[in-house]
């Protein structure tokens, strides 16, 4: 029992990057009618938001410190931050031990920044166009932005520590009555659900009680008929791909501390996070959100050693395993509209 | 002629000439010239050129006419390459069983993946297709290692010892065709060019103009007529009391062959097999050349197969010191700017060279690389008037 | 024609082409023994440069790329000479390779071996390269070396660690001089045993290839040789990225020691998650809670940032070994400090094993007085060195692999700067992380015969 509970948590964490990257990518799917393979690109662009965030405010000046020398016998030069010089040592060093949260404020005018010029400058054009050149084009623009990040940052993956305050892990187990140390759940990763709960839940809430939301819904279920209401859904779209943007966004920046950032980090998540939409069904974000979860607890569940013993290599594939059955069982995903994207 | 006539005669003739001109054509600079940089012709490229030539063409009657869009169709390459590789390891060195044991293989396991994932169509049969190519290559790179060789892969080794070939002891048995060795070559030498006609690359090649003159009839054929009823409306069909099922099924499993062919191919070129053959990226990359080159003409992945690959193998491999040969002539200071601009762009950079390209053509040229090619032909077909050459080239594109 | 800078190729259409303009084919036979592939007539010679450029090895193949490019540089006496002075074998002058200049091309291998391959035949076949060298990791070793073989080139292996690469898999006509899983177990072991004690009960997690079997193999036997309990091992999927799922139960196994078969991103991933969940500051069995990395690599401990501090790996070499073990691994600092001088920051191993590899080609290729693949792999075959960086070190004919010293490394608890992650903490002899050549763990391979090509 107590290793069930070790797996749901960790699916828990697992599931809401799944959900917030799926959430992103089936908003843009469901309204605009785009695949966008650069959506992944979208998350790791995140992610180093939160490492250019951190470089940023760590930006220093050099003074030579003649007591020390560097490997070839010269002189060393240290490096001191400037927000020590401004904000004395102390509260300097805690700014910088608070980049990680610090960068969601730096991420989300970047983000939508990011995503408005890529569907005022690309997408916009390619509403009418067949998928393929979709994939295309939204292809190449994830090889762009990965490759001028690697050329930036290199390809090895950057640590982007959380607050001294959330490192470490919380003892699940003796709050349940169990033995200590059984159960543990790092600080963060509990940070990191209740960001994705509440990122869920404002998106949702946006949706259901605002009048754009309502206009989103609406285009969602039937574009053309919303189109003939005579209602610019083009200029509202503009927005919901900023919005999407900085969903996928925030998912990057708060996920930095928990999987180092890798220029490469956007494509290993954006196969999962189609197969998650698709196994939530088209069209639809609770069904998005809901398979997140489940994939990612199901993928936990694959992983323990006696389900390993049993069947060896289901922790490989138990992701598509569940796909496939899933989507034979169910013809449109668990939550799926009828129409979308069947063509 | 053949039973195929007009256009598609004309370019299934243009087909066979470039291929059989290629190791002349891909080799236009004398080899120590500073451009002899672009030179394509050389076996290894040659062969991969043509073989994922044939790959993309099987892709494109599942796609190009279906609108079918798979992502898993790299596994079959893989299958069909495993069953090769292990035909050469047993059977024989020659390639020929191996290549048919590669297409039987790919066959079957198509079957068994398209019976299941047509089933659903549009995004959902896509993604069912990246599933059961993820989970192949998940297995063959970790727990089916005693079959896939795992992440190391299979190679012939000196213990190898194929029931129908004579091999010395430790010698390592090498792909022939009735005893040509497929690294054979002819080297001709003329002035400052040198051109490598390459005995596995022609093989390579009449495979290729065979497997284009079949899909050239399965195009025309009322077979595929059907398979584009499908494409433009899957519903109407069915009203009709047509079970579109059986053809979609069939596309599925002549597409899978092809790949599977390919697949065998590459192992009887270069006698290796590894599991990221079968990775999501492989199915990504046919796709993109399939759409790159123009889906549903018959020349357009052959072209945009031929693209990516010179992409990977060309400019991945100009360095800086290549760029300061180039730039060599210039003033010092010319020099290192203009090297410091190109340098992202090439070598290490190749990627991003690659997504601009593919940015760019999707951009400008919504038919893709034949669109480009109908653009200028249209230029010298009609002269002045090349404005209305490119409004009757875009009509022409969705027809193909 | 002295005016214009000669290439391999430009001297044979020279020579073929003065005469009569356009000549006959020559039909070359892959099989047929006659000269050898590639055979370097004017006065240069390539080199094959095949190297990770894209992909997430990117940054350690341009290490590796730093490294030859200095080599390239040495063996032709540019710079100050690096470890030319400090090799044994005193053959090299710095006059290019038997007099020919080294010209060098480069390619991606993506660390793919499909790719790889490409890359390298387009060296073979297009470039005229007569060595190939290099890679990150031993799925395209191995891949490249079974190429090399067919086509009669030599391969001299870059960085690649499991067990098949001088086993299994091992060819004629490649060479590694980087260690091997063995090794790894061989020499971390006695060390584990000495600073945790003999009562320990490991719990391995293992990526799920080749390379991640063989450390496994070889961690687990070395270990319970000496005493160790393995409670349990798992394997990871080589694409896992979070392996919080996999760590959250290591606790409540009974183990008190983790070791991470991990390379890699996987390696970064795993000891961040495993630090994340507080494994460093955990009590099991009464003993504190320790993890283990058989194989470091400084760039991999830039990627893992502090958590790998107070964790002990093993590495083939690390550029601060000649100031603080002295004299026995002469030649260290003479290549830190030209490699530092060039590019303003230590060498990796990655770069030093590449770098060592180019120069052992070189030497060899001279005292053999040929490039005939042949007659290098007579010439390196039991080749006995010092001077490299490793101290003392054997080409061991039977195999194809070095032995040498193997150097035990901690994380550093406060790191000075970005490449001074580790400190050494001991160098395990070349006696006791020597092996049979027929171990079981290397068995089922077979070198066969050196291949000279056509």
């Amino acid at each position: 029992m107590d290793q069930f509970i070790v797996q749901v948590l960790n699916g828990l964490d697992k599931g809401s990057a799944y959900a917030l990257i799926a959430l992103g990518l089936t908003l843009i799917f469901g309204t605009l009618g785009v695949v966008n393979f650069a959506h992944g690109a979208l998350f790791m662009l995140g992610a180093f938001c939160a490492v250019i965030f951190s470089r940023l405010i760590s930006l220093s000046h050099e003074i030579v410190d003649e007591t020390r020398t560097d490997f070839l016998g010269n002189p060393m030069t240290v490096d001191v931050p400037y927000m020590h010089d401004i904000f004395g040592p102390e509260l300097g060093a805690s700014i910088i031990d608070w980049a990680v949260p610090l960068a969601i404020l730096f991420s989300i005018p970047v983000m939508i920044g990011v995503g408005f010029a890529m569907e005022r400058g690309l997408i916009k054009h390619f509403y009418k166009r067949p998928h393929a050149d979709q994939i295309l084009v939204t292809f190449g623009l994830a090889i762009v932005l990965q490759e001028i990040i690697k050329a930036f940052f290199g390809a090895n993956p950057i640590q982007t520590p959380a607050p001294e305050a959330f490192t470490g892990s919380f003892d699940f187990g003796v709050w349940l009555g169990y033995d200590p140390l059984t159960i543990m759940y790092p600080y963060w990763r509990l940070v990191y659900f209740f960001f994705a709960a509440v990122v869920i839940g404002a998106v949702f809430a946006f949706l259901q009680f605002t009048t754009f939301g309502m206009v989103v819904r609406a285009g969602m279920a039937d574009r053309e008929t919303v189109g003939l209401l005579g209602i610019d859904i083009d200029k509202r779209f503009t927005l919901m791909f900023a919005m999407a943007a900085c969903v996928a966004g925030l998912a990057g920046v708060m996920y930095a501390p928990i999987v180092a950032p890798n220029y490469h980090m956007g494509m290993d998540f954006l196969v999962l996070s189609f197969v998650v939409v698709v196994v939530g069904g088209m069209g639809s974000l609770p069904g998005a959100v809901f398979a997140g979860f489940l994939l990612g607890i199901l993928e936990s569940f694959a992983s323990m050693p006696a389900v390993v013993d049993l069947l060896p290599g289901i922790n490989q594939i138990v992701i598509y395993l569940v796909a496939i059955i899933i989507l034979l069982t169910r013809p449109r995903g668990l939550m799926g509209r009828k129409g979308v994207m069947e063509e | 002629m053949l039973g195929i006539k007009g256009k598609d005669l004309s370019v299934f003739l243009l087909v066979a000439m470039l291929a059989l001109l290629a190791p002349f054509l891909l080799n236009p600079f004398p080899v120590d010239s500073a451009m002899a940089q672009f030179n394509a012709g050389y076996p290894d490229l040659m062969q991969r050129f043509v073989i994922f030539g044939i790959f993309a063409i099987g892709f494109n009657i599942l796609f190009g006419l279906t609108g079918y869009l798979s992502f898993g169709h790299a596994a079959f390459l893989g299958v069909g390459s495993y069953a090769a590789i292990w035909m050469m390891k047993l059977v024989s060195l020659n390639i020929i069983p191996g290549i048919i044991m590669a297409i039987i293989f790919a066959a079957l396991f198509s079957v068994v993946v398209g019976y299941i994932s047509l089933r659903r169509s549009g995004i959902y049969f896509s993604i069912l297709t990246l599933a059961f190519a993820q989970m192949s290559y998940a297995l063959a790179y970790s727990v089916l290692t005693p079959i896939t060789g795992g992440e190391t892969g299979l190679q012939i080794k000196p213990g190898d010892d194929p029931l129908l070939s004579n091999l010395a002891e430790g010698e390592i048995g090498r792909a022939n065709l009735f005893g040509l060795e497929m690294g054979d070559s002819a080297i001709l030498r003329a002035g400052g060019w040198e051109f490598t006609m390459n005995v596995g690359y022609y093989v390579c090649a009449l495979v290729m103009l065979v497997a284009f003159y079949l899909a050239i009839r399965i195009f025309r054929s009322p077979f595929g007529m059907m398979l584009r009823a499908v494409k433009s409306n899957q519903q109407r069909m069915n009203y009709t009391g047509l079970n579109s099922r059986p053809y979609t099924l069939a596309a599925f499993v002549i597409s899978g062959m092809y790949a599977g062919l390919a697949g065998g191919l590459m192992v009887a070129m270069d006698t290796q097999v590894g599991p990221e053959r079968m990775f999501w990226t492989a199915s990504g990359e046919v796709v993109l050349m399939t759409i790159l080159g123009g889906a549903g003409t018959l020349i357009g992945p052959v072209l945009g197969a031929g693209f990516i690959k010179y992409m990977e193998n060309i400019v991945s491999k100009i360095n800086s010191t290549v760029l300061h040969e180039w730039f060599a002539f210039l003033p010092d200071g010319m020099e290192d700017f203009l090297v410091t601009i190109f340098y992202p762009f090439v070598g290490k950079g190749w990627h991003l060279t690659l997504g601009l390209m593919f940015m760019a053509v999707v951009i400008f040229l919504p038919g893709g690389l034949v669109e480009g090619g109908q653009r200028i032909a249209s230029i010298f077909r009609r002269g002045k008037k090349s404005g209305a050459g490119d409004e009757s080239a875009k009509q022409e594109t969705p027809a193909e | 024609m002295s005016k214009y800078n000669v290439t391999r190729r430009g001297v044979l259409r020279t020579g073929a082409g003065a005469a009569a303009g356009l000549t006959l084919p020559t039909y070359l036979r892959a099989a047929a023994h006659s000269g050898f592939t590639n055979a370097p007539t004017g006065d240069t010679v390539t080199l094959g440069f095949n190297v990770p450029q894209s992909g997430p090895y990117a940054d350690e193949g341009a290490d590796e790329l730093r490294a030859y490019q200095l080599a390239v540089e040495h063996l032709n006496g540019e710079g100050d000479g690096g470890m030319l002075q400090t090799f044994s074998s005193q053959a090299l002058e710095g006059t290019g390779i038997l007099g020919k200049k080294v010209e060098y091309v480069t390619g991606d291998t993506q660390t793919k071996s499909d790719a790889a391959r490409a890359s390298a035949r387009s060296m073979i076949e297009k470039d005229g390269a007569v060595m190939i060298t290099g890679g990150s990791s031993s799925g395209v070793a191995v891949a490249v070396q079974a190429l090399c073989q067919e086509a009669g080139v030599i391969f001299m292996a870059g960085l690649t660690h499991s067990n098949d690469t001088t086993g299994k898999d091992r060819k004629a006509n490649g060479f590694r001089h980087f260690f091997n899983s063995y090794m790894s177990g061989a020499a971390l072991a006695p060390i584990l045993v000495d600073q945790y004690g003999a009562d320990r009960k490991a719990y391995h997690l293992t990526a799920d290839y080749n390379w991640g079997y063989t450390t496994e193999e070889a961690m687990a036997s070395s270990t319970e040789a000496l005493g160790w309990e393995t409670v349990n091992s798992v394997k990871t999927p080589l694409t896992q990225t979070d392996f919080s799922s996999y760590i959250a139960p290591v606790l409540n196994s009974g183990a008190d020691i983790l070791v991470l078969n991990h390379y890699g991103g996987n390696m970064v991933n795993s000891l961040t998650n495993a630090v994340q969940f507080g494994l460093r500051e955990a009590q099991a069995n009464g003993k504190q809670f320790e993890i283990v990395v058989p194989l470091y690599s400084e760039l991999m401990a830039r990627g893992a940032g502090q958590n790998i501090a107070g964790i002990l790996g093993s590495q083939n070499w690390d550029w601060k070994l000649e100031n603080q073990l002295g004299e026995r691994y002469k030649g260290t600092n003479a290549f830190v400090k030209s490699f530092g001088e060039k590019y303003g920051f230590p060498p990796s191993q990655a770069a030093h094993t590449c770098y060592v590899q180019t120069l052992l080609y070189a030497d060899a290729v001279t005292r053999a007085g040929s490039f005939e693949p042949c007659a290098v792999v007579e010439a390196l075959e039991g080749f006995e060195f010092d001077g490299l960086g490793n101290g003392p070190t054997l080409y061991r004919a039977e195999d194809h692999q070095c032995f040498k010293d193997v150097v035990v490394v901690r994380g550093k608890e406060n790191p000075e700067n970005e490449f001074d992650l580790v400190e050494i903490v001991e160098v395990t002899p070349t006696e006791q992380v020597t092996y049979a050549p027929d171990h079981p763990q290397f068995s089922g391979g077979a070198l066969g015969s050196c291949n000279n090509g056509a």
